[in-house]
C-alpha cells in the first residue's frame, strides 16, 4: 500500500511536466499580449515593445520555458506580470475562499444527494422517485448563474437573511464564514447534487436487486439497516468515483460562482489572469489545479480500499 | 437572455411579495460610518500610476499621491503641492516652489528633488511629458523646496500638463521610488496624498484598502476635482471589485456597499426605484465612441472610403445600442472634441449631420475603388461598449454592400492585433472599435487618438501634416482666442481627413446610498469631502 501511494505520487511528476509544457506552449501561441494591456489604450507601439522587453516576452520560446521550468524546480512560480506580486502569494491569498467554498459545497451536496438518491431507489417509480429525478434534471439543466441570482434575490434582497456577496475568513468566526458561503454552495452544488443523486439511485437500484439484500430482508433486518448498512456501503464505490470526478466540475463551476458572489477565490483569479494574459499566474494556477486533480484521484483510489475490502493495491 | 436581463427581470417583477413579509434578521447589513465601501469600475491589478496608465490605477493613485497642480471643474490648472511658480520672460525657465510642511506617508518631508525625479519619470510616459522631455534642457532641484525646469523652447501648456487628469498624472513620489525605470513597476507605495495604500490588505482582483493619512495637510481652498482642499472624512475606503454588475446592484441595494462607480444603464431604473439610493451622472465629460480605420491598406487608405463611412453612419444608432432609450445619456457630436468644454466646436461637421446618405456613400466607395475586398472588423466581445458598436458597424457595412469579415474576440486580443501593420487578410485589420474618455478629448494635449503623425500615430497610423500642424498651433497658442481658432481648424481638417469615425458622445451613471454625502460629478470618483452616516 505504501509503495503504491509512493508510486502514484511519483507518477504525478511526469504528468505535471507534460501539463506544464502544454500550458506554456498554449499560452505562447495564444493571441493577446500582456504588454499591450499594461501599456494602456493610449500607448504607442514603441511603448508596448519596451514593456515587452522589460517583461522578457521577446525572448525565444525555449529560453522562456527553460527559465520558467528552472524556477518551478526551485519552488518559485514566478511573479505576476501585472501585480508584481509573487504568484505563490496570489494563490495563498485566494486558496482559503476556494477551499472553503468547495468544502461547504461538498458537504452540502453529499448530505443532500445521497439520502435523496437512496430514497428515490427505495421508492423507485413512486412520486418521491419522480420528484427526486425532476430535481436532478433541474439541477443539471439550470445554469449556475441563474440559480445564483434566484438565491441572491430571495435570500439576500427580499428576505435579507444572508449577504449578497463577499467572503469572511474562518478566522473571524464560524458563522460569519458560513453565512457568506451558504448561497454560493447551494448554487454551485445544485448540479453536483443532481449528479450524485442520480448515481446513488442507479447504483442502489442495482444493489437492491442482489441476493444478499433478499437474504437480509429474510433475516428480518429493518429497512433502514438494509438501505444504509448493507446496500449503500456496497453502492459506495461508484458514488465515490462520481464525487471525485465531480470535483473537477466544481473547480470549473467555482469560476462563475465566485464571480457572481464576489468571492476572492482561485476561480476569479484564473479568469482575471486569462483575460489579462498574466502568464505566470495562469501557469501557476493550471499546475495547482492539475496537482489537485491528481491528488483527488489518488485519495479516491485509496478510499476504495476502505469501502471495499476486496480492493487491494 | 443574459444574466443582467435575468436579474433585472426578476427584480422588477416583485414576484415574491409574500416571502418578504418574513421577519428579517438583517444579517447582510454591515459596515460602519467610518468606512466607505466603494465598487470601482474594474480591478486594481497593479498600482504604479506611471507604469500602468489604466483609469482605475489613476483613480486609486489620486487618493495616495498628490500632484503639483490639479485641474478644477472649470478645467483650469490650480496649484496643489506647489506654492508658487515663476516663468522667465523668454518662457524657457520655469521655477516651482513647493508648499511648506508637505510629508510623504513614511514621515519624510517632500523635497524638490523628489518632485524633480517624479516629473522625470512621468515625462517618460505621458504624451505631454514626452513633448516636454523633447525640449528639455534641464530639470533639477535648486534647494529643498524649489526646482527648475529649463526648456529649449517655450511650452505655454506647462501648467495644464502638470495639472491634467488624464493618465498618467504627474504624481509626486519619493526620489528613490521615482528613479525606478518608468517601464518597470515600483514596489513601494509611499504616497504624498490624503490616503495611505494598505498594501498588506490588497488582494488584486478583489479588494484594495486605503486609510486616512492623518499627516496630510489639505489646501485651504474648497475642493474642486483635483484641486483645492482634499479633506478625507472617513477613516477607510475599501474598494470591492465586483465583476458582475447584477451583484454590485444587489449589494448596493442591500447596503453591503455604499458607492458604485459605474452602474450599467439597464440596471439604473431598478436602482432609481430604491428609496435609499441616489443615481446621477458620473463624469460630465463623458466618453466619445469611436471606430478606427486602418489608413495603411485599401479601402480605408483612400480618404473617399473613409468619408463614405462618415456619410452613412448614424450616431444615434450607435448611441442607442450603448445607452438604450435614456436620451439624457447621449448626444451626437459632429467632431472630435468633448461637448460642453471651452474648445468644443463643430467646424466641418456637416458630414455627420442630417439624414444619412447611404446612396452617396456607396457612390463614394465605388469612386474609392472598393471592389468587395473583405473588411476585417475587430470587435472585442468582452467590453459592452465595443461589442455594441461592432454590431452596429457590421450592419452599416453590410448596408453599404461591403464584405464584412467580423472578428469576434476579446479586448486582450484586440490590443495585440490592432498593433499589427500586416495587411488585413494576413493578421492585420481594417477597423476596430474603442472609446475615448471625454477628459482626454477636451483639447489635443493628451488626445493620442487625434494625432496624425503616420508611423508614430495611434493604431490606424493616419498621416496628415495639416492636422499635425493644427495640433502644434494649439500647443503654441497664447490666448483662449488663439486656442479656439486652432481648434476650429483642427476639427475641420481632422474631419476632412477622417482621422477616425466618432460614433457619438455618451455619459454614464454612478450610484450611491443616501447616507453618503459629498459625491460629485467628475472625470474620476473624488473621495475627498465624501462623508457617510451610519
Amino acid at each position: 500500500m505504501g509503495f503504491y501511494v509512493l508510486r502514484r505520487i511519483l507518477s504525478t511528476i511526469p504528468v505535471m511536466a507534460v501539463v506544464a509544457l502544454f500550458v506554456f506552449s498554449l499560452l505562447y501561441i495564444a493571441p493577446g499580449d500582456p504588454a499591450a494591456i499594461i501599456a494602456g489604450d493610449q500607448a504607442t507601439p514603441a511603448d508596448i515593445e519596451r514593456i515587452r522587453q522589460s517583461l522578457g516576452l521577446e525572448r525565444p520560446f525555449l529560453v522562456q520555458f527553460g527559465d520558467w521550468a528552472w524556477r518551478i524546480l526551485h519552488g518559485d512560480l514566478g511573479t505576476s506580470i501585472f501585480t508584481n506580486l509573487p504568484v505563490t502569494n496570489l494563490i495563498a491569498q485566494r486558496i482559503e475562499p476556494t477551499l472553503s467554498l468547495m468544502l461547504v459545497t461538498l458537504i452540502l451536496s453529499i448530505g443532500v444527494a445521497v439520502p435523496l438518491g437512496v430514497a428515490a431507489a427505495w421508492k423507485a417509480g413512486s412520486l418521491v422517485d419522480r420528484l427526486v429525478m425532476a430535481f436532478a434534471v433541474f439541477g443539471f439543466s439550470v445554469p449556475v448563474f441563474v440559480i445564483a441570482y434566484l438565491l441572491a434575490y430571495v435570500f439576500a434582497l427580499e428576505l435579507d437573511w444572508l449577504p449578497v456577496q463577499g467572503y469572511t475568513p474562518i478566522g473571524r468566526g464560524f458563522w460569519p464564514w458560513l453565512q457568506n458561503l451558504i448561497l454560493p454552495a447551494i448554487a454551485l452544488g445544485a448540479v453536483y447534487v443532481a449528479l450524485i443523486a442520480r448515481m446513488t439511485r442507479a447504483t442502489m437500484l442495482e444493489v437492491l436487486q442482489q441476493d444478499y439484500i433478499k437474504t437480509a430482508r429474510a433475516k428480518g433486518i429493518g429497512q433502514s439497516g438494509i438501505l444504509f448498512v448493507h446496500a449503500l456501503k456496497n453502492a459506495a464505490v461508484p458514488i465515490v468515483t462520481v464525487i471525485g470526478l465531480g470535483i473537477a466540475a466544481l473547480i470549473g463551476g467555482a469560476v462563475v460562482t465566485e464571480s457572481v458572489f464576489v468571492i476572492p477565490g482561485l476561480g476569479r483569479l484564473t479568469v482575471d489572469s486569462i483575460l489579462r494574459r498574466d502568464y505566470p499566474v495562469i501557469q501557476g494556477l493550471v499546475l495547482l489545479f492539475s496537482f489537485a486533480y491528481v491528488l483527488v484521484n489518488l485519495l479516491i483510489d485509496l478510499l476504495y480500499t476502505l469501502l471495499d475490502p476486496r480492493i487491494r493495491y | 437572455m443574459d444574466r443582467r436581463k435575468l436579474l433585472k427581470g426578476m427584480a422588477s417583477t416583485a414576484a415574491l411579495p409574500a416571502i418578504s413579509r418574513f421577519p428579517s434578521p438583517a444579517l447582510a447589513q454591515g459596515g460602519d460610518a467610518r468606512t466607505l465601501r466603494f465598487v470601482p469600475q474594474t480591478n486594481l491589478a497593479n498600482f504604479d500610476p506611471i507604469w500602468g496608465t489604466q483609469y482605475v490605477v489613476r483613480n486609486a493613485a489620486a487618493l495616495v499621491w498628490d500632484t503639483l497642480y490639479g485641474v478644477d471643474e472649470n478645467l483650469a490648472p490650480q496649484r496643489q503641492m506647489v506654492e508658487s511658480e515663476t516663468v522667465s520672460e523668454d518662457g524657457l525657465t520655469w521655477t516651482f516652489t513647493l508648499r511648506p510642511g508637505l510629508k510623504f506617508h513614511d514621515g519624510e518631508p517632500v523635497l524638490a528633488k523628489d518632485a524633480a525625479a517624479s516629473m522625470a519619470r512621468w515625462s517618460a510616459r505621458d504624451p505631454m511629458g514626452i513633448m516636454l522631455k523633447g525640449i528639455q534642457e534641464e530639470l533639477v532641484a535648486i534647494d529643498d523646496r524649489s526646482f527648475k525646469w529649463v526648456l529649449k523652447r517655450p511650452f505655454p501648456k506647462m501648467l495644464f500638463a502638470l495639472a491634467k487628469n488624464n493618465a498618467p498624472c504627474s504624481f509626486v513620489m519619493p526620489e528613490r521610488i521615482a528613479k525606478t525605470d518608468p517601464f518597470k513597476q515600483i514596489t513601494e507605495y509611499i504616497g504624498s496624498g490624503p490616503m495611505r495604500f494598505m498594501k498588506d490588505e490588497w488582494v488584486p482582483g478583489a479588494r484594495a484598502v486605503f486609510a486616512k493619512n492623518t499627516d496630510y495637510v489639505p489646501r485651504n481652498e474648497p475642493a474642486s476635482w483635483l484641486a483645492g482642499g482634499k479633506r478625507i472624512l472617513v477613516d477607510r475606503i475599501e474598494w470591492i471589485v465586483m465583476p458582475d454588475p447584477a451583484t454590485a446592484s444587489a449589494a448596493l441595494q442591500n447596503g453591503e456597499v455604499d458607492w458604485w462607480e459605474n452602474p450599467i444603464s439597464d440596471l439604473v431604473p431598478l436602482l432609481r426605484k430604491n428609496a435609499s439610493i441616489k443615481v446621477d451622472i458620473a463624469d460630465p465629460l463623458g466618453n466619445i465612441g469611436s471606430f478606427r480605420m486602418n489608413h495603411l491598406f485599401p479601402p480605408f487608405n483612400n480618404v473617399k472610403a473613409r468619408r463614405a463611412i462618415l456619410m452613412a453612419l448614424s450616431q444615434e444608432d450607435y448611441m442607442r445600442s450603448l445607452v438604450g432609450s435614456d436620451d439624457k445619456l447621449w448626444r451626437p457630436i459632429p467632431g472630435y472634441f468633448t461637448p460642453g468644454t471651452p474648445l468644443y466646436n463643430e467646424e466641418g461637421g456637416e458630414i455627420l449631420k442630417g439624414k444619412r446618405d447611404l446612396d452617396g456613400a456607396k457612390r463614394l466607395l465605388a469612386e474609392a475603388g472598393y471592389k468587395g475586398e473583405p473588411i476585417t472588423c475587430i470587435v472585442a466581445q468582452d467590453q459592452p461598449i465595443t461589442k455594441a458598436q461592432g454590431d452596429v458597424t457590421a450592419d452599416l457595412l453590410k448596408q453599404l454592400g461591403m464584405n464584412v469579415d467580423f472578428i469576434a474576440t476579446d479586448w486582450g486580443t484586440t490590443g495585440t492585433r490592432r498593433a499589427m501593420k500586416n495587411p488585413p487578410g494576413q493578421g492585420g485589420w481594417s477597423m476596430f472599435h474603442t472609446w475615448h474618455a471625454g477628459a482626454d478629448c477636451i483639447n489635443p494635449a493628451a488626445y493620442t487618438a487625434i494625432r496624425c503623425n503616420g508611423d508614430n500615430a495611434w493604431f490606424g497610423w493616419p498621416n496628415s501634416p495639416e492636422v499635425e500642424s493644427d495640433i502644434t498651433a494649439w500647443f503654441d497658442a497664447k490666448s483662449l482666442d488663439e486656442e479656439k481658432a486652432a481648434m476650429r481648424k483642427l476639427n475641420k481638417d481632422a474631419l476632412d481627413f477622417v482621422v477616425y469615425a466618432p460614433t457619438g458622445f455618451f455619459l454614464t451613471y454612478q450610484a450611491w446610498r443616501k447616507n453618503v454625502d459629498g459625491v460629485v460629478k467628475g472625470p474620476l470618483p473624488f473621495a475627498w469631502n465624501v462623508s457617510k452616516t451610519a
